[in-house]
């Protein structure tokens, strides 16, 4: 039963409900302590004084959607108790460059007040932070129990602040790169690991580019008896995994590195039997260069997948065929549009279990390669329980996705990204204002949604109308007027994060947005028809936002070409370059 | 200057070749509008210079949708309230004429990395962070395809893929194909077929084969044969050779692309080997 339930009930039973609870704040703590949903402990944060105070002291993680929306300060001061802090900075387009670098998001003003509040920090995950060496330094020195490090798309280190990690923290269950502007400035980090480290479970190297030492992660591969997940980068070959392999038997997850081998020698054909004794094994990913060849030493485990990332192997629709043949539980699935649709009719026809599909382009300026509608549509008849689907294509057409939302009403997180902006659906030259348009009205429960192809106003006006559960609204290169902006706005009541870039929306547009901005996490605007008078304003109005203009020394003084606008209860930032203007 | 600067709102439909070429709505550099106002200057056409016409062509039944062309320089408009619905005319025009004034001030340079104002020949310009993959992925598949260029060129690399245009006569679009992927003959011979699968069809029916039958491997085989495709290849000088003469190693080392000719074309080369190469190694 859930405690927090079983509390409500004692108080509500012939208590006076004017008194406070008289329930020990040792009771609340420890029921409290057993709700890990940070949506949860929102709830019972907020039922009475008691109660905030109980959760505030049992909490032991924490999770920062965005860095500047709190201080430091104040998260160590409300929560004492945490262990673990999830951190997340820029904002999600500074992944495709259109955030300047030094813009912010260091993590070592975090780093120093953690410091003192929480020696005994067990784990970081951060994403889209800017993170030195000396900031990993410092974690590797000052956090005695220091446990798992995860860093996704940061970016301002280099590998000797990984040295600094693998030499200081003796208890190292997790270390994670994913992604990173990273500095490769060798693969020796990996040897600081001391003889004596054993707790390893999970090491993600895979988007390093330098060779490690084999020896070094043969021997460390060896003594972790824990590891779980191991995912290593393209320089480690199939020789290699194998020895690695046959240490591990027991991963649950594995990257591997290259597939391509031009011996076909005997340690490659021991793959297959050594892959057989993995029966843990329900994540594969790497598969750089992969072909037919050596393809068939997944095989044995292809049976026990639920997600298979080949997103870095550009196979065809026949090795896509065999590979999914045999993997019939598969729940997620990311590849590469070389596959062509017809390796997406393979993968309706196999995968009657797939969740998620991410389909990436191989080459985004090519037209000639890739997947198209028809693909999309293979995959929503055979997959009917698809809920998140990225889809990257050259062209589309509203009919196809109409279909597709008929067959799939259950998407949660609809992404479609047609590479060519403007273009309109290709079979009737219209715009693909009816495709997402039927993609809201039918599915009820999205939440996620990014828009691509020609849109006018009517596409924005059917999100504004339907979208009601919509939380991440991504739009690029679409809309007439800033009637569409204004129609999302109005309408869509749980909207967090909005992206827009190169829209023709204007201030009017982002003022009728004014009522929303304080229950949204953040809304970014580029390119668009931003005026700093403008922003200003809606500066003036709100005073619980931060309006940043990011100036561009080319940009009319009078312009707002990127903005960004976020709720905080920190005040205007005290760290912003002097390109970031604060209204 | 008289030429309006009216392509931020409004689509270009017959300067199709210029817009597949520029789709991107960045480009805003010197060389390309001035590209497109000459094409622009020498249209006859009634109303506005340039306007009207496109307009009408890019008028859709939902009434007033025009192209949004999104340009970096067009940073004057913020006071137009462009209304894409009936009155979209009467708006459009009073922009041309906002545009023409402040057509003057507006320079804004390019901010993606041509900025020398160049627009490549016949690929599209590239638009900062788009489309949306993290660098990451990007890099890598750009050394992927850089990999297989090497390859092309002769440098012997065990690793990559070797893309190669493989064209048939007749067929409205192109394919690429990876000949890394295949270890023989008879594996690129059969990946073929499969892929121009959809082309033969068409021809089944002038070939006296009934449509309707399900496309197994071994009528498909039959289709090319009875239509006589042979495949050829262009080697590294240029020169078109037939498909199968040499050992597969030495084949993807010197193909450059792939051409899949009706018989009667491939008669300058050697005589027709197609069953050989099937069982060639």
């Amino acid at each position: 039963m859930d405690p927090a339930a079983a509390g409500v009930e004692f108080i509500g039973t012939g208590a006076d409900p004017t008194r406070s609870s008289t329930l020990p704040e040792e009771f609340l703590k420890r029921t409290f302590s057993l709700i890990s949903s940070e949506k949860d402990r929102s709830s019972v944060s907020l039922v009475c004084k008691d109660w905030y105070n109980a959760e505030r002291l049992s909490r032991r993680h924490v999770t920062i959607r965005n860095c500047y929306s709190v201080s430091p300060e104040m998260v160590a001061a409300r929560f004492p108790a945490i262990r673990s802090v999830t951190l997340k900075g820029k904002p999600r387009f500074s992944d495709f460059n259109l955030v300047p670098d030094g813009w912010g998001a260091d993590v070592q003003s975090w780093l120093n007040v953690f410091a003192t509040a929480y020696p005994f920090l067990e784990e970081l995950r951060l994403k889209r932070m800017a993170v030195t060496d000396e900031s990993l330094e410092f974690i590797a020195l000052n956090f005695d129990g220091f446990k798992a490090l995860s860093l996704l798309s940061c970016d301002g280190f280099s590998t000797l602040g990984l040295e600094a990690i693998a030499t200081h923290c003796k208890n190292l269950t997790e270390l994670d790169i994913q992604e990173n502007g990273i500095d490769d400035l060798g693969g020796d980090w990996l040897s600081y690991f001391p003889e004596n480290l054993t707790s390893l479970e999970v090491l993600n190297f895979s988007t390093l580019t330098s060779e490690v030492s084999f020896d070094d992660l043969e021997s460390l591969v060896s003594r972790c008896k824990s590891l779980r997940v191991l995912k290593v980068n393209q320089k480690i070959n199939l020789h290699q995994l194998q020895k690695l392999l046959v240490l591990a038997p027991q991963l649950t997850e594995l990257g591997t590195g290259t597939f391509m081998e031009e011996l076909v020698s005997g340690s490659v054909n021991d793959l297959e039997n050594t892959f057989s004794k993995c029966g843990n094994m329900h994540t594969l990913s790497g598969f750089w260069d992969a072909t037919l060849l050596h393809l068939p030493v997944i095989y044995p485990v292809c049976g026990n997948l639920t997600f298979l990332n080949l997103s870095y192997a550009n196979i065809g629709d026949v090795e896509l065929e065999q590979i999914l043949s045999r993997s019939k539980q598969l729940i997620r699935l990311w590849v590469v549009d070389t596959v062509g649709d017809k390796g997406l009719e393979a993968v309706g026809s196999h995968c009657q279990l797939l969740e998620e599909l991410r389909v990436f382009p191989v080459d985004p300026f090519d037209q000639q390669i890739g997947v198209t509608e028809s693909g999309l549509l293979a995959v929503s008849i055979g997959c009917p329980k698809l809920h998140y689907i990225l889809y990257f294509c050259q062209r589309m057409t509203n009919a196809a996705v109409i279909t597709v939302a008929q067959n799939c009403p259950d998407f949660t997180h609809f992404r479609l990204c047609i590479m060519s902006p403007h273009e309109p659906d290709y079979l009737t030259n219209e715009p693909m204002d009816e495709a997402f348009g039927a993609i809201v009205k039918t599915c009820t429960n999205l939440r996620r949604l990014s828009v691509s192809g020609l849109l006018t106003d009517l596409a924005f006006e059917y999100v504004g109308k339907y979208a009601k559960n919509l939380e991440t609204l991504s739009v690029a290169f679409a809309g007439t007027s800033d009637m569409g902006m204004e129609y999302v706005m109005r309408g869509c009541p749980k909207l967090k994060r909005v992206e827009i870039r190169d829209c023709p929306f204007g201030d009017s547009a982002l003022l009728s947005g004014l009522t929303q901005y304080e229950s949204m996490r953040s809304l970014w605007m580029s390119d668009c028809n931003l005026t700093m008078n403008g922003c200003k304003k809606l500066a003036e109005e709100m005073g619980r936002l931060n309006v940043e203009v990011i100036k561009d020394k080319d940009d009319d003084v009078s312009l707002a070409s990127k903005v960004y606008v976020y709720r905080t209860v920190a005040g205007p930032r005290k760290d912003a370059p002097h390109f970031v203007v604060t209204l | 200057m008289s030429v309006p600067l009216e392509h931020d709102y409004i689509g270009l439909s017959d300067a199709s070749s210029l817009e597949r070429s520029s789709e991107s709505s960045n480009i805003s550099s010197d060389d390309v509008t001035n590209n497109f106002f000459n094409l622009k200057a020498t249209e006859l056409s009634l109303g506005l210079p340039g306007f009207a016409k496109n307009y009408e062509e890019n008028a859709t039944k939902h009434g007033s949708v025009i192209k949004n062309y999104m340009s970096g320089a067009k940073r004057g408009f913020s006071d137009v309230n462009f209304n894409g619905s009936g009155k979209g005319i009467d708006a459009v025009f009073d922009k041309i004429q906002t545009q023409q004034i402040i057509s003057s001030s507006v320079a804004k340079p390019v901010k993606e990395e041509k900025k020398n104002g160049s627009v490549p020949p016949s690929a599209k310009a590239q638009v900062v962070g788009w489309p949306p993959i993290r660098s990451f992925r990007k890099n890598t598949m750009a050394s992927n395809l850089s990999k297989s260029g090497d390859v092309a060129e002769g440098n012997s690399g065990a690793e990559g893929c070797l893309y190669v245009k493989v064209s048939m006569d007749g067929a409205p679009y192109l394919r690429k194909i990876d000949l890394k992927i295949y270890h023989n003959y008879a594996e690129l011979s059969k990946a073929l077929e499969k892929m121009f699968s959809c082309f033969t069809l068409g021809q089944c029916s002038s070939n006296g084969i009934k449509g309707k039958e399900r496309l197994t491997e071994s009528n498909l085989k039959d289709i090319l044969h009875k239509s006589e495709c042979v495949l050829t290849y262009e080697d590294k000088d240029g020169d078109w050779m037939l498909v199968g003469d040499v050992p597969w190693g030495m084949f993807i080392d010197s193909c450059k692309r792939l051409r899949i000719m009706k018989g009667s074309e491939a008669i300058g080369l050697a005589p027709r080997r197609t069953e050989k190469c099937t069982n060639r190694n």
